[in-house]
């Protein structure tokens, strides 16, 4: 296990981590991809489509970062367009259409920083996955497979349940922008990276995730099937559940930390 | 100001090459220059105009007067006025600043809530405030604006709402971000009981803010000029390095692509305002 933070972010980032897609081929049965947000096109950062969880009919979502050099530069090394979070939501209210739950793999830096992505609403399609996902009435489980970055992550993961793997990171912030912005000076990223509380462990004792996943044997079959099983059980337990929504709207509603000054 | 205006030649309007008119004063009084103009105008005539100078420019307001412009005359009534946020992480440095901001900008935090009367239209209102940390959101604000969606939601009254943000406010680290999915349910569980929200965005309103509840309202205005995006300029620049184009993330430049209904200048707001509260009420 690691010692500092910032040897976390390094984790979380690592070329040689299993991506988005390695989760959904492994997981699932027979996945189906769908394209597009029917609206602008279709982006290559979020992958979606319908599949199997053992006989159980999901649709599964993933930001995916690629492997290779030519991978990675067709993925937008993981960094979403508003095309990609309409896309998802596409798929997602398709999922609630027709009683599927849905199961999200985030691995972003952030919501892509581009002329083109703030010329087509960048804000406004990550606002509309989070009002939307807030009222889904089929089960949603998002798990943190690498970098959880700021509003690029959160845009997947209004979900009833959050999963951390041990050496990923969320955030409200990179380390590096945070240093930039904070103390003028990005080298300062290990610093950030402690105070941000970014690491599974932080996000768990500030009630943000419900589990920590071991790495122990990443990428490995006993892995997969490890995740496998415990989505079938979390998903049996949910799928009964009549107050879904309501607890969906306490999870998130319960978060943040206020005090109350009289004077 | 008014002192250094003094050692300023008096015909530095011509020396510009404007050809604007000079602004009558008074000799000595407070003025403020023009970003968008140059020229110095004498905060009287400002304040007199709603901090609109005479060539459009809308220079930052802060909540408690802009509230004052909105609300009818007495009507305001403030909610969760003692809120304000820990600092749960210990993160260096944040409580000192808290601490600072609130001296110096008046407030307890960074968005005003409350009940008002716009236009004789019972409503809820919030306005974010700009000298207050850029109008960061940490969990007191995004608490103050879950709870007053939801206090409209109970007394079926429709929320009008002023942004100003620089996004979320990263010394509260993950607590933050999840402001964004906290008020936007709230948000949409008001929209679900069939409420009107309205939000006007000014100038600048970024990062999370933008991602959540300013672009979630069924009518968003915008004041002229403003800077409403989600990533910062400069990191848009830095990552693309690209060139921005004219007018890139100004109110004209995000209503022209499609993502505001329409601009509204400040001097007009109160009426457009009234009048759409008053449609959505039946009348």
């Amino acid at each position: 296990m690691s010692q500092i933070p910032y040897d976390r972010v390094k984790l979380a980032r690592d070329n040689a981590r299993p991506t988005g897609l390695d989760y959904i081929n492994n997981i699932f049965n027979g996945f189906m991809e769908m394209h597009g947000d029917r609206r602008f096109s279709d982006d290559p950062a979020i992958v979606g489509g319908i599949a199997r969880l053992n006989d159980t009919p999901v649709t599964v979502i993933a930001i995916e970062k690629g492997h290779t050099a030519k991978e990675r530069s067709h993925r937008n090394f993981g960094m979403p367009n508003p095309e990609g979070y309409r896309k998802a939501l596409r798929l997602m209210k398709q999922a609630e259409k027709f009683g599927r739950p849905v199961i999200c793999f985030i691995d972003t830096a952030g919501a892509y920083c581009g002329i083109g992505a703030e010329e087509r609403g960048q804000g406004q399609a990550i606002a509309e996955n989070l009002v939307e996902m807030s009222t889904l009435c089929i089960p949603v489980i998002s798990i943190l497979i690498g970098e959880g970055g700021s509003g690029g992550a959160l845009a997947l993961a209004v979900a009833d349940r959050v999963w951390m793997l041990q050496n990923s990171v969320y955030s409200v912030i990179s380390p590096e922008g945070c240093a930039s912005i904070l103390w003028k000076d990005a080298a300062k990223a290990e610093d950030a990276a402690a105070s941000l509380k970014l690491t599974a462990e932080d996000a768990k004792s500030l009630g943000i995730i419900e589990r920590i996943l071991s790495e122990n044997d990443i990428g490995k079959k006993e892995f997969y099937d490890r995740i496998r099983s415990l989505l079938v059980k979390e998903l049996g337990g949910l799928s009964n559940d009549p107050d879904l929504v309501g607890k969906r709207y306490d999870r998130f509603r319960r978060m943040g930390v206020n005090a109350v000054v009289k004077e | 100001m008014a002192l250094m205006n003094f050692l300023k030649p008096k015909n530095k309007l011509e020396e510009g090459g404007r050809t604007e008119a000079p602004v009558q004063q008074d000799e000595g009084e407070p003025e403020k220059n023009c970003p968008n103009c140059h020229r110095d105008i004498p905060l009287s005539r400002l304040w007199a105009n709603n901090l609109v100078c005479p060539c459009g420019y809308h220079f930052r307001m802060k909540a408690r007067q802009r509230i004052k412009m909105t609300a009818d005359k007495g009507s305001f009534n403030e909610l969760y006025g003692e809120m304000i946020s820990d600092n749960p992480l210990n993160f260096p440095g944040y409580k000192d600043k808290v601490e600072t901001v609130r001296v110096a900008s008046g407030e307890k935090e960074a968005v005003v809530c409350g009940t008002a009367k716009i236009g004789g239209q019972s409503c809820c209102i919030f306005v974010m405030e700009s000298y207050f940390m850029m109008g960061s959101m940490g969990s007191a604000v995004g608490e103050k604006i879950a709870s007053l969606f939801e206090y409209a939601a109970r007394c079926r009254l429709p929320v009008v709402g002023f942004t100003v943000s620089g996004g979320a406010r990263m010394q509260e680290g993950l607590l933050s971000l999840m402001q964004m999915a906290k008020t936007s349910a709230a948000v949409k569980r008001h929209s679900d009981a069939g409420l009107l929200y309205i939000a006007v965005l000014t100038d600048p309103t970024t990062g999370g803010v933008t991602a959540s509840f300013a672009m979630e309202a069924d009518i968003i205005l915008a004041e002229p000029g403003a800077t409403i995006g989600f990533a910062g300029a400069r990191v848009i620049e830095q990552t693309t390095k690209k060139t921005l184009p004219k007018g890139f993330q100004k109110a004209e430049f995000v209503m022209e692509h499609g993502f505001v209904d329409d601009i509204v200048p400040r001097g007009n707001q109160k009426k457009i305002l009234t009048e759409l509260l008053k449609i959505h009420n039946g009348g």
